[in-house]
């Protein structure tokens, strides 16, 4: 290893942030030079995920936010659209490139490229440094300390996690002087073609009805409001509802998460020191410490299942014979299913690109096992386009998880699309803000319109059938009939399930699985030849 | 065993011949005999194959059998067509991969007289249905000893025109004369077939499934109570369950009843009126059958519960599919003794606090309960787990179930579960996406 200092290209991804980022703060550590770079690969991003358009907003208003950031303490983001590994090769032979530092991330296709990156690092003679920055922990450390696996259940995790102890503390922040001693020529940053782009520049639609603006510095406002009320935070219990919070969060964070504009090792300590000085507050999972926990569970498993985010070859994933029904996903993915409820929820995704998570549940559990019996992945790859916080490993192992696929075994709790939605807000508030056509309807049938009378129908001026339409499924039906699918599903594929199980505590006939019945006596065998196939 | 025979073999040819050029000869010959004669794959016995073949899937076996002529011998030994699951699915419309149709072609053509355990499984598509009646008209030489036809997405049996359905069903019915499993949910089975059934397979049949068969009526049904006097497992719909078919299932001839499942659906649109089951008839069963499993899974709203659970019902295993009320969870804990599993998927906002206690006092067989979207305080939690103790094997409760009160937050909740249980026990969580 030399003394030498290195002329580094400082590549961001996600990690949009300058707050406790040690990579960026190790580039800065051993370098004279430190190119902080943005490679806008817009093929290779379409093609890792699907993007909508205000999702490319979030990511441009997050570049700006960054730039801005960098600019304030002598240096500069700098945008370079084109494929990266041309992009690459031609910056580190123009500014004579000896080390690329990046974040190392667990989806395959981030994988894929940073392997790609060692080996151009190979062939050109730089060195690539990368560091997990994005999760609590290092990842391997929780695999290493699972004998090699990871935990499949939350228990599990918990159990791990609490002999590893603590996460890492955040590295400290960035300064002036850091930037000083590695500015790149200053005048790049002004010139065209290293500029963060404007939407219509990619030939993305200008508009953008969402709250959420991208970028650090709103991140760490939002998160300032949040820990604010100190009384509010440590009382955080139960995902019990109050009509408000269904409303876009002045002080939702997971969009910055996602991102990287947040670190979530800043957010767990700051929790941490209010905790230790508030008296009552709850352990972890429903602590707002533990919502990170799960994220980090998410991202522990889906680093090492192969196929996370498809149902076939994906090792947990119980293989249902879900419908393949383009009407029926159309319907629901443009808010037509006829149930208020869910039409409101997919509304406020369309325009905001953020929803509560109770409200997550409701259409996810609608579009699988509830009443559609629709592919999770499905609904995965809508999700994806239109959440702001969209993430690999938490959008699938979520849906994995409401469509009773993996980690979930509770298949009997099924989301009526009536009734959570009464529960939460009685007075349908939140649905006469996302579907003003139902406005006029009085409380008592806002949820279910197709039962008011046609009187009531015509004062209302909206008629069920002509201005807004019929449910498109007999809750009731649907969902009987999708219980006992299931539950002949989780028979068949008992090993499957027993996966991402707790041990003990799943009632639905649990003693009598394959003890009565008199069939076929190989059956055992030839049910494990099966899975395996 | 070989290399012993080779042995001999010199032993007697250097005895023959004393030439050195015929010992050179026999040398020559002997490492030819050796190779020739060496352990062969190939010529393991059969009985060998065949058990290693059981032991791999069927598309490893198939690969296998094209090693050479004695592993495709062995691959179509009878013992290894015993059991077949034919999976049906249409690409168009699954996921998941189906039999081959040459290999279906093959079973038909070699092996269906040794099938023995046979299952269909069709996706939601008609194609798949009408396939899979194809084949069943074509088992005319099996004697099937199980038989299960099963929808894994929308129940397509139905969208077949029934004649085409029945007599399909039918060839198996008449051929197979010793069936004594057979599930056939979710089909347009009618009465004329179960009584072919009957006619060919009384002595034989123990386990009959056939929820959601809307073509059955009562007297369907009964007729198989009355004659199968082996069945031990049977699973209906309440609309085919009577006082007649209690007691049939209860008469000296018939051997106890193991399993009795009921699905009660309103089974027309807008149905909510449900006729009553005698008192003396479950009395009756109960007698016949004292360590019966009777699984009731009900799919009503609350107002349609009404002649339910007014006097005692031997149920062990209960199921609410949708919300209960309060009421009706009340009348269950005073009428239903046996009862051994209980799942709740939803109630309402009202905590089920003396239900849960009065359940705990008078289900003392109670082992397994499952909770979904209800509400109860955590002190009567904590009470209705003390009561019933270790027996609770299967403890099922949403977080958001439990409401903290002034005794107990969610933390100590955990802790005092866990201490009368005797385990460590937690609420089920969902994660906050």
């Amino acid at each position: 290893m030399s003394n030498m200092l290195h002329r580094t290209i400082h590549l961001f991804r996600k990690g949009l942030r300058l707050h406790d980022n040690p990579t960026l703060l190790a580039a800065l550590e051993s370098s004279e030079v430190v190119y902080p770079v943005y490679i806008l690969d817009r093929k290779f991003l379409m093609s890792a995920m699907h993007i909508g358009t205000l999702r490319w907003h979030f990511l441009l208003q997050s570049l700006e936010d960054l730039h801005r950031s960098l600019t304030k303490l002598g240096s500069c983001l700098l945008v370079i659209q084109g494929e990266y590994e041309s992009v690459l090769r031609d910056h580190v032979e123009k500014w004579n490139i000896t080390q690329v530092t990046l974040d190392a991330e667990i989806e395959p296709f981030y994988k894929e490229m940073e392997q790609a990156i060692q080996a151009l690092g190979g062939e050109m003679g730089f060195d690539v440094l990368s560091s997990m920055g994005h999760t609590l922990y290092d990842i391997r450390r929780i695999l290493d300390k699972n004998g090699g696996t990871p935990p499949l259940t939350y228990k599990r995790f918990l159990h791990i996690l609490s002999v590893l102890g603590d996460p890492n503390a955040p590295v400290r922040n960035l300064t002036a002087e850091d930037f000083q001693r590695c500015k790149p020529p200053s005048a790049l940053g002004l010139v065209e073609g290293y500029q963060v782009p404007r939407p219509e520049d990619l030939g993305i639609p200008q508009q953008s009805q969402s709250p959420w603006r991208g970028g650090e510095s709103e991140g760490l406002q939002r998160l300032e409001q949040h820990l604010k009320n100190q009384g509010w935070v440590a009382s955080f219990t139960k995902p019990k509802t109050i009509p408000n919070s269904l409303l876009p969060s002045t002080t939702g964070l997971s969009p910055y998460f996602s991102l990287g504009c947040l670190s979530v090792r800043s957010f767990f300590y700051r929790l941490s020191n209010i905790y230790a000085q508030s008296k009552n507050h709850s352990l972890p999972p429903v602590s707002l410490q533990g919502q990170l926990l799960w994220r980090e569970f998410f991202y522990t498993v889906a680093s090492a299942t192969p196929n996370f985010t498809k149902m076939v070859g994906n090792p947990i994933c119980l293989q249902i014979n879900w419908y393949q029904n383009a009407e029926g996903l159309h319907k629901w993915r443009m808010a037509q299913t006829g149930f208020p409820w869910i039409d409101a929820i997919m509304t406020q995704l369309h325009r905001e690109g953020w929803i509560h998570h109770l409200a997550r549940h409701a259409v996810a559990c609608f579009l699988t096992r509830g009443d559609l019996w629709i592919s999770w992945e499905e609904g995965m790859k809508v999700f994806e386009e239109m959440l702001l916080d969209a993430d690999y490993s938490i959008n699938a192992g979520n849906w994995m998880w409401l469509s009773a696929s993996a980690f979930f075994h509770q298949y009997t709790r099924i989301f009526c699309p009536v009734r959570f939605g009464k529960r939460t807000d009685p007075e349908g508030q939140y649905i006469r803000k996302y579907l003003p056509v139902l406005t006029n309807f009085p409380s008592k049938y806002i949820y279910e319109p197709w039962t008011a009378p046609e009187e009531a129908q015509k004062q209302a001026g909206c008629i069920i059938g002509q201005d807004y339409p019929f449910p498109m499924v007999n809750h009731k039906e649907a969902s009987a009939r999708n219980l006992q699918l299931m539950k002949q599903v989780r028979e068949e594929q008992y090993g499957t399930a027993q996966l991402t199980r707790d041990d003990m505590d799943d009632p639905m006939e649990m003693g009598l699985k394959h003890e009565l019945s008199e069939e076929n006596p190989k059956k055992g065998k030839r049910a494990r030849n099966r899975e395996q196939t | 065993m070989k290399r012993g025979r080779k042995n001999s073999e010199n032993k007697n040819s250097s005895l023959e011949e004393i030439g050195e050029e015929s010992k050179k000869q026999k040398i020559a010959d002997e490492e030819s005999t050796k190779i020739s004669e060496s352990p062969d794959w190939g010529n393991l016995l059969p009985d060998i194959i065949l058990q290693v073949f059981q032991y791999l899937p069927l598309l490893d076996r198939a690969h296998a059998s094209q090693v050479c002529r004695r592993w495709n011998q062995v691959f179509h030994m009878p013992d290894l067509w015993r059991c077949f699951e034919f999976e049906l699915n249409q690409p168009a419309t699954s996921y998941l991969r189906a039999t081959h149709p040459e290999l279906i072609k093959q079973i038909i053509k070699r092996h269906s007289n040794h099938l023995q355990y046979v299952s269909f499984k069709v996706d939601s598509s008609k194609e798949s249905a009408e396939a899979a009646c194809d084949i069943l008209s074509q088992l005319v030489n099996c004697s099937l000893k199980t038989l299960g036809l099963i929808s894994t997405a929308r129940p397509s049996f139905m969208d077949l025109p029934k004649s085409h359905f029945i007599s399909a069903l039918t060839v198996v019915f008449v051929n197979s004369k010793s069936l004594s499993s057979l599930k056939i949910d979710d089909t347009p089975v009618d009465d004329p077939s179960l009584k072919v059934l009957v006619a060919n397979n009384s002595d034989t049949l123990k386990l009959l499934k056939m929820s959601s068969c809307p073509h059955v009526s009562p007297a369907g049904i009964l007729c198989v109570a009355d004659q199968c006097h082996g069945l031990r497992e049977l699973a209906l719909n309440y609309y085919l369950l009577s006082d007649e078919l209690l007691i049939a299932l209860s008469s000296e001839k018939h051997v106890r009843l193991e399993h009795l499942r009921i699905d009660v659906v309103s089974e027309n649109p807008g149905q909510t009126h449900f006729h009553t089951i005698q008192k003396s008839s479950w009395d009756a069963f109960i007698k016949h059958s004292p360590k019966v499993n009777l699984v009731m899974y009900f799919f009503l709203y609350e107002e349609e519960f009404d002649p339910f659970f007014r006097y005692e019902t031997p149920v062990t295993h209960l199921y609410f599919g949708r919300s209960v009320s309060k009421d009706v969870l009340g009348r269950v804990g005073m009428t239903c003794p046996r009862l051994v599993e209980l799942v709740v998927c939803a109630n309402g906002l009202r905590p089920l606090d003396e239900e849960l206690i009065r359940i705990a006092e008078r289900c003392k067989n109670l082992s397994a309960i499952g909770l979904g979207e209800c509400e109860v305080s955590c002190s009567a939690f904590v009470e209705f787990v003390k009561m019933c103790g270790g027996r609770l094997s299967q403890l099922s409760i949403m977080e958001e179930v439990l409401i903290p009160d002034q005794k107990y937050s969610l933390e100590q909740i955990h802790w005092e579960v866990s201490k009368h249980l005797g385990r460590v026990w937690f609420p089920d969580m969902m994660p906050t996406w």
